[in-house]
């Protein structure tokens, strides 16, 4: 069972609706109870990174979020979900994240001819000894964003060019994040999504 | 780097698709599920949907129409066409649409592209402006092409941007439904104006129309109805060619 946390997001119920398709048990949950017995949690997330954490917050959310991730529980951050997995952000000012990744938020810097939002379908540039990278590299998929992380090479699994290198998507053992929305990527989006059950598979966190 | 966006447009009236020329005659196309999941499997960017006859009545059947199509089909879904309030645009989000567009609500209440900027962000909100040629400029036509009112297009787009657009989705009146190619004039003027993405509708009869487009303009997407609905062109021999003309496409 994947948990999809559930915490007053726009498109929560659309990652529901693409793990439904693909035939993963899920639940849509902000119970600590129902997360801590999940194989593996998803993040998702559009909006604001401060009030997103304030949302994890109020949900008391935010240690049960961190205990998990720390005791090995696998975990995908989608979007802003990904950006929350940071240390800080300075999206309206400088903002703790859940430090799970090492690194920061930062604005995409504005550049002639190159509009934010980063909005559209673009061309990820993915490491091929990273199960992520693997799925998605030479593949396009649909990002909406202004802000993008900052983090150490070894943490990134796959890139997209925008003026500057945006980190598509990041790993570091069982904390996985991606920057676009692979639950509207169409079918490798819906691959990618299945990798991650893979992974959870893999890892048979809630037998451990 | 980013690509750029075919768009095919359903113009959804009372859950099922249909399509007219110049904003009447309406004809009917089919489903839009399934339609929906055609154009996923042919390629398409995204799909905007258009609540042409929008009522309280019909708001129902539309977040209906949304919640079936966003089960099925993976990828973004813009929705427009009746949205008067923050709550229309959260019930359609809810359901599973990316984005809400604003089209004569955002002349009337200008307020409320900021309200669901502030709500759900910019990229979730998208003003549609319908456009006709008046002499040198570009006029604003509300009321699904029935109310000019008196508003230049360029200086109309760059307000909208100022209260909250993300996106502007721009519809030539003159050529919608002639399949006599985009209006890459006004195209030039709006992306010279503002910086956020533009999408542009009206127009597209062939393959050359999207060339033109992506060539001669900087717009993102190119949105079109019929000769997608009526198998005239598909999106695959469209990207194919754009491909072939150095346009970058997925």
């Amino acid at each position: 069972m994947l948990a999809v946390i559930d915490y007053d997001t726009g498109n929560v119920r659309n990652v529901k609706k693409a793990l439904d398709h693909l035939g993963i048990d899920n639940c849509l949950t902000a119970d600590p109870e129902v997360i801590k017995q999940a194989d593996g949690l998803i993040l998702p997330g559009v909006g604001a990174f401060a009030k997103a954490m304030q949302a994890l917050a109020e949900r008391n959310l935010v240690d049960v979020l961190q205990t998990q991730a720390r005791a090995g529980q696998p975990m995908l951050g989608i979007c802003l979900g990904m950006q929350l997995l940071f240390d800080r952000s300075e999206e309206f000012g400088n903002t703790q994240g859940l430090g799970l990744l090492p690194g920061a938020v930062v604005a995409i810097p504005e550049k002639p001819g190159l509009k934010v939002p980063h909005m559209g379908w673009d061309t990820n540039n993915g490491r091929t000894n990273n199960r992520f990278g693997r799925v998605f590299n030479g593949e396009a998929t649909y990002f909406v964003h202004s802000y993008y992380v900052q983090t150490a090479a070894k943490n990134i699994a796959a890139t997209c060019d925008y003026g500057v290198q945006i980190p598509s998507i990041v790993q570091q053992n069982n904390v996985v994040g991606m920057q676009f929305h692979p639950e509207k990527s169409g079918a490798v989006g819906l691959a990618g999504l299945n990798a991650f059950k893979e992974m959870v598979e893999d890892a048979d966190f809630s037998r451990n | 780097m980013i690509t750029k966006r075919i768009i095919p447009c359903l113009d959804v009236d009372q859950g099922r698709v249909k399509k007219g020329v110049n904003f009447v005659d309406l004809t009917d196309v089919g489903d839009p599920t399934e339609i929906a999941a055609a154009y996923e499997q042919q390629g398409a960017d995204e799909l905007v949907f258009l609540d042409i006859t929008a009522t309280v009545d019909h708001r129902k059947t539309m977040v209906d129409t949304i919640e079936s199509v966003a089960s099925q089909v993976f990828m973004p879904l813009t929705v427009g066409g009746g949205i008067h309030s923050v709550d229309d645009m959260q019930a359609l989000l809810k359901a599973g649409a990316d984005k809400v567009s604003l089209n004569s609500a955002a002349v009337r209440q200008p307020e409320l592209i900021t309200q669901g900027a502030e709500k759900f962000g910019r990229q979730c909100i998208v003003v549609a402006i319908d456009v006709r040629k008046k002499d040198d400029s570009f006029q604003v036509v509300i009321d699904g092409g029935r109310t000019p009112v008196d508003l230049d297009a360029v200086e109309w787009a760059k307000q909208v941007v100022d209260l909250g657009a993300g996106e502007l989705l721009v519809t030539s009146m003159d050529q919608d439904g002639t399949k006599a190619g985009f209006d890459l004039q006004l195209y030039q003027a709006l992306t010279a104006a503002v910086n956020v993405p533009i999408i542009a509708s009206g127009g597209a009869g062939s393959i050359q129309d999207f060339t033109d487009l992506f060539t001669q303009t900087t717009v993102d997407a190119g949105l079109a109805a019929s000769v997608f609905h009526f198998g005239e062109l598909t999106i695959p021999e469209v990207k194919a060619e754009l491909k072939e003309n150095g346009v970058l496409v997925r």
